[in-house]
């Protein structure tokens, strides 16, 4: 929100993504998050003297999949640049990048911000090796410097200063997070570290073409702090031009606890990088066919995904949203749907029982005992009028859980769980609950209509739940007539 | 181009180095005639020539995404100038 309507705020978002390899981008040192200081470690990450850079294969692959998911073109002949700045988690005095020839460029991430369609257009996505990790605080003397996350490898993915809220800035990045963990490029841990964001934040009045001096507010950890960010941005540089102030191009952090931002150093001079191409390392040169084969291996997008659901199943936008947050769980509703064509029962039943199931502290999908057939024979056991859906939710499928091979009809006839749309066995129920409340009856006959509902409520306390709901009406309506 | 003490003081400063003033006029003659050598280069018509980057014409030298050759803390720090036994341990970089 900005305090002054006449401004507006321009933000670009640079967001640095660590790929899901095993191993580093140019050595077989492994990348897993939390292993201890300076062991996951070789010659080549401490830029000993005659080592040699070799290229992580995968890591190509998992950014040329981020780039199709964006749209964007993807360059065939690719090779590294050095650049050059010193800093202690920084061993060989230079990072290797790709400066000149991104291995993505263009593209766009389309948003939706209060139901107003938007597209963030994308610069360029390119690979580039991580430094170490410089920890200030554990020394009182020296900085200590862990180097198992140097040569980690990241695609930055920059977009183009097209964002004009923090919402739009929190729209972007919850769908570049969505997408990079349903393409297994990134996990997009952000409190690991393994999505991190860098937010370009300038302000102008409303109708300038130039755009303002810009702030650049690094590693953010969070998309709330994102969002915090920029809005925290937005009131002290607006405040600073009404005040006749002039804006001088920052790098600042931002304070989680307070919500503010701070300066950490001016950036007057253009940093001098010396980029140059890395001679130690051959180009690598992507062939159509390789890039076709990824493109057809990709699974499909949230946004196709919908589109499926609410045109082809019939379900609201609103389920399929949910429905498609995480891959996983789209894809075993998915399979559901292959067993059964009770499409929202379907739906219901992902959102109902199996959310709350995994909604248990330590569950995850890959654990659910339950195979996606068993899932729909069961929920067909309520759409065929057999079970109904408060035993099958709650009684049913706990049993089910424990024994996932039996069939669930089967479960349900031997735990006596089955529905009673009997006649007959139904009868003796309801000419009992009638009795109970011979004035109850009494005043239905005289026109309270709204007591049927305590009747059927009564006919299934009795029947623990098990009294076919459509039957008892009828039987009851047959009997208060006379 | 011309190598003055502005340039040869950029130069030093991002390589982190420093001469006293008779190895800064030494340095100031040698880099003058590096550049010169190397700016004989400009008199080509280079128009549509590609830049030759790498000097082999090898590309694609991959290797699989395999955990392999790390070695040990100990060993990683040996070389360390300060080290705890755990970190590398480096001059104070922020004043906190």
């Amino acid at each position: 929100m900005m305090s002054h309507p006449e401004y507006e705020i321009v933000v670009g978002l640079e967001v640095h993504a660590q790929l899901l390899t095993n191993s580093k981008l140019f050595c077989g040192d492994s990348i897993a998050f939390g292993a201890a200081p300076n062991t996951n470690v070789s010659p080549v990450t401490l830029a000993h003297p005659g080592t040699l850079p070799v290229m992580n294969h995968r890591a190509i692959e998992l950014a040329v999949r981020i780039g199709l998911a964006c749209n964007c073109t993807i360059e065939q002949h690719n090779y590294f640049a050095r650049k050059n700045y010193f800093y202690p988690d920084l061993p060989k005095g230079y990072q290797i990048s790709q400066h000149t020839t991104p291995i993505c460029g263009g593209g766009e991430v389309r948003i939706s911000v209060s139901g107003e369609e938007k597209t963030i257009r994308l610069n360029r996505i390119h690979l580039e090796e991580d430094a170490g990790k410089s920890i200030h605080d554990a020394n009182p003397d020296f900085t200590a410097v862990d180097l198992n996350r140097a040569g980690t490898p990241l695609v930055e993915i920059v977009s183009e200063p097209d964002i004009r809220s923090s919402d739009e800035a929190f729209a972007y990045l919850t769908v570049l997070r969505q997408w990079v963990r349903y393409l297994e490029v990134c996990d997009g841990n952000m409190e690991e570290g393994s999505l991190r964001c860098d937010a370009n934040i300038s302000v102008r009045k409303k109708g300038d073409t130039r755009l303002g001096t810009k702030v650049e507010v690094k590693n953010l950890n969070s998309i709330r702090n994102v969002k915090r960010a920029i809005d925290a941005e937005a009131v002290r540089l607006t405040a600073m031009l009404e005040n006749g102030e002039t804006i001088i191009q920052q790098t600042r952090g931002f304070d989680v606890n307070s919500g503010t931002t701070y300066a950490i150093r001016d950036k007057e001079d253009a940093d001098d990088y010396r980029y140059f191409a890395d001679p130690d390392l051959t180009p690598f040169v992507l062939e159509t066919a390789e890039i076709d084969r990824i493109r057809e291996a990709l699974p499909a997008l949230p946004e196709a995904r919908i589109l499926h659901y609410t045109q082809a199943l019939g379900l609201t936008e609103y389920d399929a949203g949910v429905l498609t947050e995480e891959r996983n769980f789209a894809e075993y509703f998915e399979s559901v749907t292959q067993h059964t064509t009770y499409y929202k029962s379907a739906a219901n039943w992902m959102l109902g029982p199996v959310k709350s199931w995994l909604n248990e502290p330590g569950r995850q999908l890959a654990n659910f005992p339950l195979a996606p057939a068993k899932l729909a024979a069961l929920l067909e056991c309520v759409e065929k009028g057999q079970l109904s859906f408060s035993i099958a939710s709650s009684r049913l499928f706990e049993k089910l859980l424990d024994q996932p091979d039996a069939e669930p009809l089967e479960l349900a006839r031997s735990l006596n769980l089955l529905q009673d749309s009997d006649a007959s066995s139904l009868e003796p129920v309801i000419d009992a609950v009638l009795a109970k409340f011979p004035d109850k009856v009494e005043a239905y006959r005289k026109g309270k209509k709204g007591l049927l509902a305590l009747f059927v409520g009564e006919v299934m306390k009795q029947s623990r739940g098990k009294a076919d709901p459509r039957v008892t009406n009828e039987l009851l309506l047959e009997k208060l007539k006379s | 181009m011309e190598v003055n003490d502005a340039l040869v003081d950029k130069l030093a400063h991002l390589a982190r180095l420093s001469f006293d003033g008779q190895e800064k006029e030494g340095i100031k003659q040698d880099l003058q005639k590096m550049i010169t050598f190397v700016e004989k280069l400009n008199e080509l018509d280079l128009e549509n020539v590609e830049p030759l980057i790498h000097m082999s014409p090898e590309v694609n030298v991959l290797r699989n995404d395999e955990i392999r050759g790390s070695v040990s803390r100990e060993e990683a720090l040996k070389n360390a100038p300060e080290t705890d036994g755990e970190f590398f341990l480096v001059p104070k970089v922020i004043k906190r």
